[in-house]
């Protein structure tokens, strides 16, 4: 289990690179120039090259070399960042992307993607020297007179990272003093022989300027700390006389008083770095999800104790009882902590989709994001990945306005889409909201009359007609694109957003655009329930789709044998007797109860015998054989050690419908 | 399968009424005692239930219905045995009923044949091979089929014509 496959590793590593790459690009589209960028992306596109070589991925590696051969040049200020270099990386990074993963990817695709490289880095002007920003600051017959010290972070020896060949480096920019400053060497024999204690300090005379010496640092330079200083010539104090005492195990009482604050503030540095990397460990999500499992079992395991000590006069008992509940219930919540991640994540994964979009529709399209520190269990953001992804093109596609629309109905020409994400109590809140043409309710409702969704002439409330939109082989689009409306669109999405116990809703106004609303549950793996029991058997009902609980008075029981409904507050709620649903053979309590829960749009009451109260636990999957019953989500396992099934309310109701077909007849 | 230089199949034997059957020791995990019952409405009757093994929600399997054998009443001899087998893929801890439980055994697969297409009240590819011992016949069921069919003996499939004798 320690020893991960290097090639995966690799894998994953490389998608992160892309993925950093990608976010690189797209920046640049709209700060081209900008200096940070254009680095950050070389710099990804070197490592990959590196690593890709590495581990023997040679076509991924020979590939990346073009790409990053043509944005050294840009960093050089010989090829400006224009639109069509970041368009062309982008294809090649999807490219690159398949060669990582080992797709099949054709040779001459890639050699297409290199020759309209090559083409782009050809045609363009000789970029307006974005090197050339900071003139020399201290010249001396042509020569800039540098002092740098720059401090690496205690662990990049242990990445890899060389000191002496940096030096190297910046002795070849010309005349070069080093001095090595050992403040920061601890005594003996707290020592770490892997660590690097040293700092330098740096007096380099040369005809290049300051971008060549961060050059030098080009791959360190995120995690380490650098001061560049142009100093002049005549007045070189410091540096000049450190020299003389260079020995490097000999620290002169000069560079030690002179230097003394910079090692603190070097030390600080590596402080900083190492809160920012070097804390975070990354763990496959397998095993979260085993010690989840295993937090879930000792959440059980405490309740059965809770119950033994509440019965038992001993008092210890009973303290290390309740001391143990604090320490499991902590480290529940503890876990689920670990397992959040922030939405920016996800959200991040659109902008090269908003791109793509915009270039296929000829739409401009503006996204923005809100509330990306929201967080979302990391399952739960990974299944929500596709369906935000057809949201997002039905909203470009059919939502968004062409240029020329959206400039006579007097809207700016640039379409807005706007994902939100926001906490609510124990669920979050995603909308994506457009600014386009909202939903046309005719077409919706004719297209419905076609599929034979409707009637003809049917009477539907205008919520009514939008929720069509979801069902199974709806699609408004006239002309079908590649992008969407290939029919599959939302009755998938519907149905992935209730697999997750969230709630889809689309509400849109003509002519000024829609929003659809994801409400979904922090977690999939803790549920708070309302625990009922129905005969022998006892069950969950997802407390987030409880209304209300009333009782069933014995003439309304009565009275409903050939209708089953109850007037609750001026309204007909129906209900289902889950007695007879799931069978049980005993006859019915005399004080039966309604659970109103709210599935959809649609208000239906569950006839039970009894109501035991809340109940938060850990949800445990079904087994094949029992996920095909349907009307169950999962089960959960009770204080005393007893299994109760969580009801899954959506197929529990529409199974209603059907009325009242015993739950039996299906085995 | 015939080849003479095969080893030995550790097998764990146990009963349900009076057949012997046997299962690949290394499918295994655990022999319980009884442990209480969570009925799932609708579930088919092969597998009526679930259990609460060690912190996991698992569905207890009645092998008897797939073998066209009815359900009994739990006797002091009646244990729960969990076993690992993939279900759709997935590999999953499943409880199978039996009425009593033996010990491992070593079963030759020299002496195995494959079931006889005739005279034979059971569905022929619920069963892997048959064992001969001690002039006995031991059972080694093809639980993937089964399984795979949800238990569903030719009798449930047609109802109207009895078992498909």
């Amino acid at each position: 289990m320690t020893a991960q496959d290097p090639v995966e590793t690799f894998r994953q590593e490389a998608q992160e690179l892309l993925e950093q790459i990608e976010q690189g690009l797209l920046d640049l589209v709209h700060r081209p120039g900008e200096r940070d960028l254009i680095d950050a992306v070389f710099r990804g596109l070197h490592t990959l090259k590196g690593s890709g070589a590495m581990f023997g991925f040679d076509a991924l590696a020979a590939f990346t070399h073009h790409c990053e051969t043509a944005f050294d040049r840009v960093r050089k200020g010989e090829v400006p960042a224009s639109p069509d270099l970041v368009t062309v990386v982008l294809a090649a990074q999807d490219h690159m992307r398949a060669l990582a993963e080992g797709r099949p990817a054709s040779d001459a695709e890639g050699q297409a993607l290199l020759d309209r490289l090559q083409q782009v880095v050809a045609t363009a002007a000789p970029a307006q020297s974005v090197a050339a920003e900071a003139p020399p600051p201290a010249t001396d017959g042509g020569l800039n007179h540098w002092h740098i010290r720059f401090s690496l972070p205690a662990d990049a020896l242990v990445n890899g990272t060389r000191p002496l060949p940096l030096l190297d480096e910046l002795r070849e920019l010309g005349e070069c003093r080093v001095v090595a400053i050992t403040d920061a060497v601890p005594p003996l024999k707290d020592l770490v022989s892997s660590q690097c204690h040293l700092a330098w300090d740096v007096t380099l005379i040369t005809p290049h300027g300051r971008d060549a010496i961060e050059d030098v640092f080009l791959f360190v330079i995120d995690d380490m700390t650098l001061d560049i200083e142009a100093i002049t010539p005549s007045a070189p104090a410091t540096a000049d006389a450190a020299p003389e005492v260079a020995p490097v195990r000999d620290v002169t009482p000069v560079a030690a008083t002179a230097s003394s604050d910079d090692g603190t503030a070097a030390q600080a540095g590596e402080g900083r770095a190492a809160k920012a990397g070097g804390d975070t460990v990354r763990v496959p999500a397998e095993r979260l999800d085993e010690m989840m499992d295993r937090v879930g079992e000792l959440v059980i395991a405490q309740s059965r104790l809770k119950q033994l000590a509440a019965s038992s006069s001993d008092i210890a008992l009973r303290a290390v009882a309740e001391e143990i509940e604090r320490l499991a219930s902590e480290m529940r919540d503890t876990m689920m902590v670990v397992r959040m991640v922030p939405i920016a994540q996800l959200f991040g994964r659109f902008r090269r989709l908003i791109h793509d979009l915009a270039r296929d529709t000829g739409k401009a399209i503006a996204l923005s994001t809100e509330g990306e520190g929201t967080e979302l269990d990391k399952t739960v953001i990974e299944r929500l990945a596709d369906p935000l992804i057809h949201l997002i093109r039905n909203a470009a596609d059919h939502g968004l306005e062409t240029p020329e629309q959206r400039r006579a109905a007097g809207k700016p020409e640039a379409g807005q889409i706007v994902l939100a994400a926001r906490q609510s109590g124990a669920e979050v809140v995603i909308t994506i909201t457009d600014d386009g043409r909202g939903v046309d309710r005719a077409r919706v409702r004719a297209k419905a009359e076609e599929n034979g969704l409707i009637q003809p002439g049917q009477v539907v409330s205008d919520g009514e007609l939008l929720q069509l939109i979801f069902a199974p082989g709806f699609s408004t689009a006239a002309t079908i694109t590649n992008l969407s409306g290939r029919g599959v669109g939302m009755d998938v999405v519907k149905r992935t957003i209730e697999g997750l116990r969230g709630a889809i809703e689309l509400t849109s106004t003509p002519g000024e655009g829609s929003v659809v609303s994801l409400r979904i549950p922090l977690t999939l793996a803790i549920i708070d329930g309302l625990l009922v029991r129905v005969g022998a058997g006892r069950f969950v009902i997802p407390l987030s789709s409880v209304e209300e609980c009333v009782e069933l008075s014995p003439e309304q029981d009565r009275r409903s044998t050939g209708r089953s409904l109850i007037t609750l507050r001026d309204q007909l709620v129906p209900f289902i007797r889950l007695r007879q649903l799931f069978a049980s053979g005993q006859p019915a309590d005399p004080h039966q109860k309604v659970v109103v829960v709210q599935a959809g749009q649609e208000r239906v009451g569950l006839v039970v015998d009894q109501i035991l109260g809340d109940h938060q636990t850990v949800i445990k999957a079904l087994s094949g054989f029992h996920a095909e019953v349907g009307a169950f989500s999962g089960a959960t396992i009770l204080g005393d050690g007893g299994v109760a099934l969580i009801l899954d309310i959506g197929s529990l109701v529409a199974s209603g419908q059907r009325q009242d077909t015993p739950l039996r007849a299906v085995g | 399968m015939t080849s003479t230089a095969q080893p030995p199949i550790e097998a764990l034997t146990f009963d349900l009424q009076g057949e012997t059957f046997a299962l690949e020791a290394g499918l295994v995990r655990e022999v319980l005692d009884l442990l209480p019952e969570t009925d799932v409405p609708g579930a088919p009757p092969f597998v009526s239930s679930v259990i609460n093994f060690r912190g996991r929600v698992i569905p207890l399997v009645d092998l008897r219905l797939a073998f066209d054998m009815v359900a009994a009443a739990p006797t002091v001899n009646s244990r729960i045995v969990v076993i690992e087998h993939e279900l759709d893929g997935e590999p999953t801890l499943i409880g199978l009923r039996a009425d009593k439980v033996h010990e491992v055994t070593a079963i030759d697969p020299a002496v195995t044949e494959d079931a006889p297409r005739v005279g034979m009240l059971w569905r022929t590819d619920f069963i892997r091979r048959l064992a001969r011992r001690d002039g006995d016949l031991i059972v080694i069921p093809d639980l993937e089929q089964i399984f795979a069919a949800r238990g569903k003996s030719g009798a449930v499939v047609t109802p109207l014509f009895g078992p498909s004798s």
